[in-house]
């Protein structure tokens, strides 16, 4: 008698359950974003598809590289669960890319031997240009090996395209990058700063022995340029200084209406608070790509209100969200209990971008992945409408911002008015 | 170890006063030859006092280990690091209250700097090992230490918290402009600097009170000068030693806690920034001579704000060596070290 009691519980539950699980499959579990329709099902792909996935999880540059593995960990987890490369399962091969170009060429040499499809990564651009050729320069292509492609999600100095063509040939077009470069994000976020602030002097500081913000300081002086700003002081410090009063002081003794900053994060939160705490400058700072992380205004950790009045220009802010953002944004947050920064955005777009070549490519096989991955166009992220440009250049609308009590508000006169009191 | 000899004190103090002339003439005289113009001159000599009292204090742990052992304690520099991180991570994670991060991080330095001694220097000692070995293995003590930290703490820059330092009287992390009327100077400083700057010179004239004028301080320069007559006299050299390196590593602990007031961006390579300048401190001042590491830690200061007050930025970090290199030409053994005499 009991047992066939618990036999009925038993069919009643797995009747009821089985609808349900079919409905979750449909329609529950497919992401926002993703080509459903523009490419099939992939009817060739089975097994493992591996990429790698190199980021900075220690020292300096782990600021950006923590959350960006956490996004690309997230981006995986949806692509199997909705099953977007068909009967494949992605998986990542992680490796620690460190904050060196050195530890960065470790890192690539080690996932370049586990036959990946494609990598992610590294962190910083100067990691970039010494080990993305690791996958596609000319010891790999003397060696016969099949060139990997390198998907950068935060390397955003100007020019690696044309840097990595000349000395690679068509192996430097293995690279792309999800990541505007400072080339097309200053002079927009300059032009709107100069518009809606009313700029007409400023001082620049930069970092000289780093080539990613040497390269923003060079876009930074042709955008100023551009746009009629003059330049009454520029001063250099060294990645990993902390005392920037002396330049400082340069700098604000020559009464700019701006001060231009092209820095790291390291750098930056004792560079706010010597200029607004200590030296007491309360003028706009204009700042490049190191800026866009939310740790440098926390009040707490970061330079809190003493980073008010920065300006930034971005690829991504949380007050101009589309719908595929907001999703992303909610479940990361929930996911590891902060809210998502820009370089979580990047890297989880850059996840689904690759995942699509290799989806609209029905191949994992690198080159079939490259040539997908070249023709992506209009393909929506929470970064905005995606393509990659004739140059191969990543494209989608920047965005301009400032920041307020630890929040980085779009740039408008009425934001502005309200941090300078205006 | 520091003279005791008047004549010797004399010389030194006249080396420092022609130093600090040689310097103001310099500084008041280059900007026209260069023609540049130095802007907010008083706001760099104030950057200077307080960021070059840092670095003496920090500096001064070299030179006492290397005044009583003769070799050169390459962990110094990780010892400090950790005295930083002692401090902001008592309060970030006990809520410690701040005021007790000082002797806290003293006390860790300390114990962390006879550990050092204990593990990487004794026994090499005992074996009568030669001083390169010694040096290399205060070097590798020092991987360790920041190997450890880079487990215990993550790499992202950690700081004492803004709300605990907002917390502090007097508002002591916003600056407040001075005006110097006679001399038109004006500059800004914060309470909090100031407090570094008196805390750093207070335990200076400490240690240097120590060595000069206590029992414990002459045992200390008995050992320095022999460690055979010191064993004579009953002196035990073992303790001075562990003495030392306690002493060293307290004022590399405080060092790292004043540090980290002062910048909000501690991460475990905190140290080998501070390390070469530590080391440049010593030479230019002269090897184990304890005034001499207050020199150089303000003429390192100097020479790097003063490289970007006249417009030469990119210059900050090679001219204190510039600096090294021609006094080394003409005072080998530093400003105010003693030339060493052999005999036989």
């Amino acid at each position: 008698m009991r047992s066939k009691n618990l036999l009925f519980v038993f069919v009643l539950i797995t009747t009821l359950a089985l609808p349900l699980g079919a409905v979750a499959q449909d329609d529950g579990e497919r992401p926002l974003i993703g080509a459903w329709d523009t490419c099939a099902d992939p009817a060739n792909l089975s097994g493992e598809v591996k990429i790698g996935v190199a980021f900075a999880q220690s020292e300096a540059a782990a600021i950006y590289g923590v959350p960006q593995q956490q996004a690309v960990e997230l981006a995986i987890a949806e692509i199997n669960e909705s099953g977007y490369l068909g009967e494949a399962t992605l998986v990542a091969v992680t490796e620690d890319a460190g904050s060196t170009p050195e530890t960065a060429i470790s890192a690539f040499t080690n996932l370049v031997a586990e036959d990946v499809s494609a990598i992610i990564g590294p962190t910083l651009s100067n990691q970039a240009m010494a080990a993305d050729p690791v996958a596609f320069g000319t010891e790999r292509q003397e060696s016969g090996d099949p060139l990997i492609p390198v998907v950068g999600v935060s390397n955003t100095r100007t020019g690696m395209e044309t840097d990595f063509a000349a000395s690679y040939g068509d192996g430097g077009a293995y690279f792309r990058r999800i990541s505007l470069p400072e080339s097309k994000v200053i002079p927009g976020t300059v032009e709107q700063v100069v518009d809606i602030l009313g700029i007409e002097t400023v001082g620049i500081m930069y970092s000289d022995n780093d080539q990613f913000t040497a390269s923003a300081y060079e876009v930074f002086v042709s955008a100023l340029e551009e746009n009629g700003v003059e330049i009454v002081a520029t001063e250099t410090f060294a990645t990993g200084d902390v005392d920037f009063t002396a330049q400082l002081t340069n700098i604000i003794a020559a009464n700019p209406d701006a001060i231009v900053v092209s820095a790291l994060a390291a750098e930056i939160v004792p560079l706010l608070e010597q200029a607004r705490s200590q030296l007491g400058y309360t003028g706009p700072i204009i700042g490049g790509n190191g800026f866009n992380t939310p740790g440098i205004a926390s009040e707490d950790r970061g330079a809190g209100t003493d980073a008010n009045g920065v300006v930034v220009g971005g690829a991504w802010n949380v007050a101009r969200q589309n719908e595929i953002s907001t999703a992303f944004t909610a479940k990361y947050e929930e996911e590891y209990g902060t809210p998502a920064d820009q370089f979580a955005v990047q890297a989880y777009t850059g996840t689904w971008v690759v995942a699509t070549a290799i989806r609209c490519a029905d191949s994992a096989d690198p080159a079939a992945v490259l040539e997908a991955l070249a023709t992506t166009a209009d393909f929506e992220t929470p970064l905005g409408t995606f393509s990659f440009d004739e140059d191969g250049l990543p494209e989608h609308e920047p965005v301009a911002q400032i920041i307020k009590d630890g929040q980085y508000l779009l740039l408008t006169e009425e934001s502005a008015a309200e941090v300078f009191g205006e | 170890m520091q003279a005791s000899n008047p004549v010797l004190k004399l010389k030194s103090a006249a080396i420092t006063a022609l130093v600090m002339l040689g310097l103001a003439l310099l500084a008041y005289e280059l900007p026209d030859i260069l023609d540049k113009k130095v802007l907010s001159p008083e706001q760099h000599l104030t950057t200077v006092i307080w960021v070059g009292s840092v670095y003496s204090l920090f500096a001064l742990g070299y030179a006492l280990v290397f005044s009583i052992l003769g070799v050169l304690n390459l962990s110094h520099s990780a010892v400090f690091m950790w005295g930083g991180y002692i401090g902001v991570m008592s309060v970030i994670r006990y809520d410690v209250p701040i005021y007790y991060t000082l002797p806290l991080a003293m006390l860790g330095g300390g114990i962390i700097g006879v550990l050092v001694d204990l593990i990487a220097f004794a026994p090499l000692r005992r074996r009568n090992a030669p001083r390169i070995s010694q040096l290399i293995s205060s070097l590798g003590a020092s991987a360790v230490l920041v190997n450890l930290a880079q487990l215990e703490f993550g790499t992202s820059p950690e700081r004492f918290p803004r709300t605990t330092l907002k917390e502090l009287p007097y508002e002591a992390t916003v600056a407040r402009p001075y005006t110097i009327g006679w001399l038109g100077a004006e500059f800004r400083i914060t309470p909090l600097q100031v407090s570094i700057v008196v805390i750093a010179f207070a335990l200076m004239f400490l240690l240097q009170y120590l060595v000069a004028r206590t029992k414990t301080g002459k045992a200390m320069r008995v050992v320095a000068f022999n460690q055979k007559v010191a064993g004579l006299l009953s002196i035990s050299v073992g303790g001075i030693f562990r003495l030392t390196f306690f002493l060293a590593g307290a004022l590399a602990g405080a060092a790292g806690v004043l540090y980290a007031l002062a910048y909000p961006s501690l991460t475990p390579f905190t140290g080998d920034e501070m390390a070469l300048k530590g080391l440049t401190v010593i030479v230019l001042g002269g090897l184990g001579s304890i005034r001499g590491a207050v020199l150089g830690g303000l003429l390192v200061a100097a020479f790097e704000v003063y490289a970007t007050a006249i417009g030469y930025s990119w210059l900050k970090d090679a001219l204190p060596f510039v600096a090294l290199f021609l006094i080394l030409l003409f005072r080998p053994q530093g400003l105010l070290g003693e030339a060493t005499v052999k005999r036989a």
